[in-house]
């Protein structure tokens, strides 16, 4: 096709990017350097390195680590067990399958199960545990997240086993490793790639959720997305949401960046 | 070994246990005449008649349906042509800076996605309402849809082109005549993600909206907020099944035109998408 052909299409396309992928950047950084009666200054940033909110970015990143761990700890299990599975592809469906639900619903769906008269609760009556308070506690924040995460935690990492070359594991076994021993040394190592996408779908969203903060943790959890949230439509004060989106932002981009890399070393090694 | 078996079905049982039982559990209690998501009193069908007896959610519901159709189609149409203009760049080093700025808005929260974009609509003025929340998803549409149609694009055989050019077909006839049907299969993929996606979103949405226009998500939340009512319950089964229509839909779809040589489905492609996106949520 010409030169010309190609600018048609080309022009829209590149004026998408330039309004809704470039600009934005640029307006978030921009406004980041305004307080809330206009003036520029620096002092959002200032602002952020102040005790209280480091301590809501170190929590916020705790948290994200601890769902990103958690939910790891299941996916992984699972993905292996269902490579094992007879339908494979059926159950792979069923468990992508809920996350194609409406997260609300599923936050909403967790408002009753973990009230105080709700399912759970009453299993923990029935074991004679007693009724404990739930909802609008760590543990259940904690918990949604992981649940609503795992199925893209299993995904990659079940892609990742299919990959695998199954006359590896034989090897490893045959040659007298362990059980744990081939899982430690072939199975998990040649997963990886798998795992860090996992881990990267994972992460970064579970630092800016904040409807399930709201609805689940009560607002007693504070992430940087509940952050940005409060000061854009609640405070308005959109100088300091902006500062933390660019930090947020940078964190992503760190995130990528690291797990690009590692890989990139990764090849390297293996080629020498 | 048997042993062992046992113990790792009842693994996959206990997570399946764990991902279905919230969803079913919603359900279950929209027939409870008790009123609260609890002490199953007895079935009826009282909820799902205040659902369609509300015009004020029924509406929101058109809005939402409305905004979904919209912004999949617009998407998909700037999505085509991103995607044909990412193909016939050559260079590599313009290619890679085009996919990757294509990628920003797959890989970012959505709270920053929301966040940016109004501010973009109240700087150059935009009011908030339908049209901000139109554009908006039309925005985070497009890069899926590009993503969609880029390896259709890839495989098709450059001789097809040269071939239809040969035979003296104009640049419109290669593009309706030999491009665009054999990338369909790509382009209703898109379609489809761009639909689930703008009936899912709730984070960006949130952020865009403003007084008075609302979609089906945000009126969950601020109805969740307010604590617990089984219409909601009664309006999510109807989601979900609609939801699971839906994906029956994109399963039927891909499965009749997809290759027997491909390994992976197009539902696994579109989950690793839709596990780039999600948290966006």
């Amino acid at each position: 096709m010409t030169n010309k052909a190609r600018s048609i299409y080309l022009v829209p396309y590149l004026l998408w990017i330039v309004l809704f992928v470039v600009a934005p950047i640029l307006l978030i950084v921009y406004y980041s350097l305004f307080d809330v009666e206009g003036n520029l200054t620096l002092s959002n940033y200032a602002k952020f390195f102040t005790p209280v909110y480091l301590r809501m970015t170190v929590s916020s990143f705790w948290y994200a680590f601890l769902i990103t761990a958690i939910s790891l700890l299941v996916a992984y299990p699972t993905a292996y067990l269902l490579t094992r599975t007879k339908h494979k592809q059926l159950w792979l469906l069923l468990v992508i399958l809920p996350s194609w639900i409406n997260l609300l619903l599923k936050a909403y769906a967790f408002i009753g199960l973990f009230g105080t008269y709700g399912l759970a609760n009453a299993v923990l009556e029935l074991l004679g545990i007693g009724k404990q308070q739930i909802l609008f506690t760590d543990f259940s924040f904690i918990f949604v997240s992981v649940y609503i995460f795992i199925p893209f935690m299993v995904l990659p990492i079940f892609n990742a086993l299919e990959e695998m070359n199954p006359s590896l594991v034989y090897a490893a076994r045959d040659l007298g490793a362990s059980a744990w021993t081939t899982f430690r040394r072939v199975i998990f190592p040649l997963t990886i790639s798998g795992v860090k996408s996992g881990c990267m779908a994972v992460f970064i969203p579970a630092l800016s959720l904040f409807m399930i903060t709201r609805l689940i943790a009560g607002n007693r959890v504070i992430t940087l997305g509940t952050a940005i949230e409060q000061h854009f439509l609640v405070t308005q004060d959109w100088g300091m949401g902006a500062t933390i989106a660019v930090f947020l932002i940078i964190a992503m981009g760190l995130m990528m960046l690291l797990t690009g890399n590692r890989k990139r070393g990764l090849t390297d090694a293996q080629k020498k | 070994m048997h042993r062992k078996n046992k113990w790792s079905n009842l693994y996959l049982i206990a997570v399946f246990a764990i991902l279905y039982a919230p969803i079913f559990y919603l359900m279950f209690y929209s027939f409870n005449s008790g009123g609260a998501m609890r002490n199953f009193e007895s079935f009826t069908l009282d909820y799902y008649k205040e659902v369609f007896e509300d015009t004020r959610l029924l509406i929101i519901v058109l809005n939402t349906f409305v905004i979904a159709l919209l912004s999949s189609a617009i998407s998909t149409i700037l999505g085509v042509m991103g995607a044909i203009a990412i193909h016939l760049v050559r260079t590599n080093r313009p290619k890679q800076t085009l996919l990757t700025l294509n990628n920003v808005l797959i890989v970012s929260p959505d709270v920053i996605i929301g966040a940016s974009f109004l501010i973009l609509f109240t700087l150059i003025g935009i009011k908030l309402g339908f049209f901000s929340v139109l554009l908006s998803h039309i925005a985070f549409s497009v890069p899926i849809v590009v993503i969609m149609v880029l390896p259709k694009l890839g495989e098709m055989s450059s001789t097809l082109l040269d071939a239809a050019r040969d035979l003296g077909a104009s640049s419109w006839q290669v593009l309706t005549r030999v491009v665009l049907p054999f990338i369909k299969p790509g382009i209703f993929a898109g379609f489809f993600m761009a639909l689930t996606y703008s009936l899912d979103d709730f984070a960006v949405t949130f952020f865009v909206t403003g007084n008075g226009y609302s979609t089906l998500s945000v009126e969950i939340y601020s109805r969740a907020r307010q604590g617990v009512s089984l219409s909601i319950n009664a309006l999510s089964t109807l989601i979900f099944l609609f939801t699971i229509l839906l994906v029956i839909g994109y399963y039927f779809v891909n499965q009749r035109n997809m290759k027997p040589s491909s390994k992976r489905t197009n539902v696994q492609d579109a989950s690793q998408i839709n596990s780039l996106e999600e948290g966006t949520k």
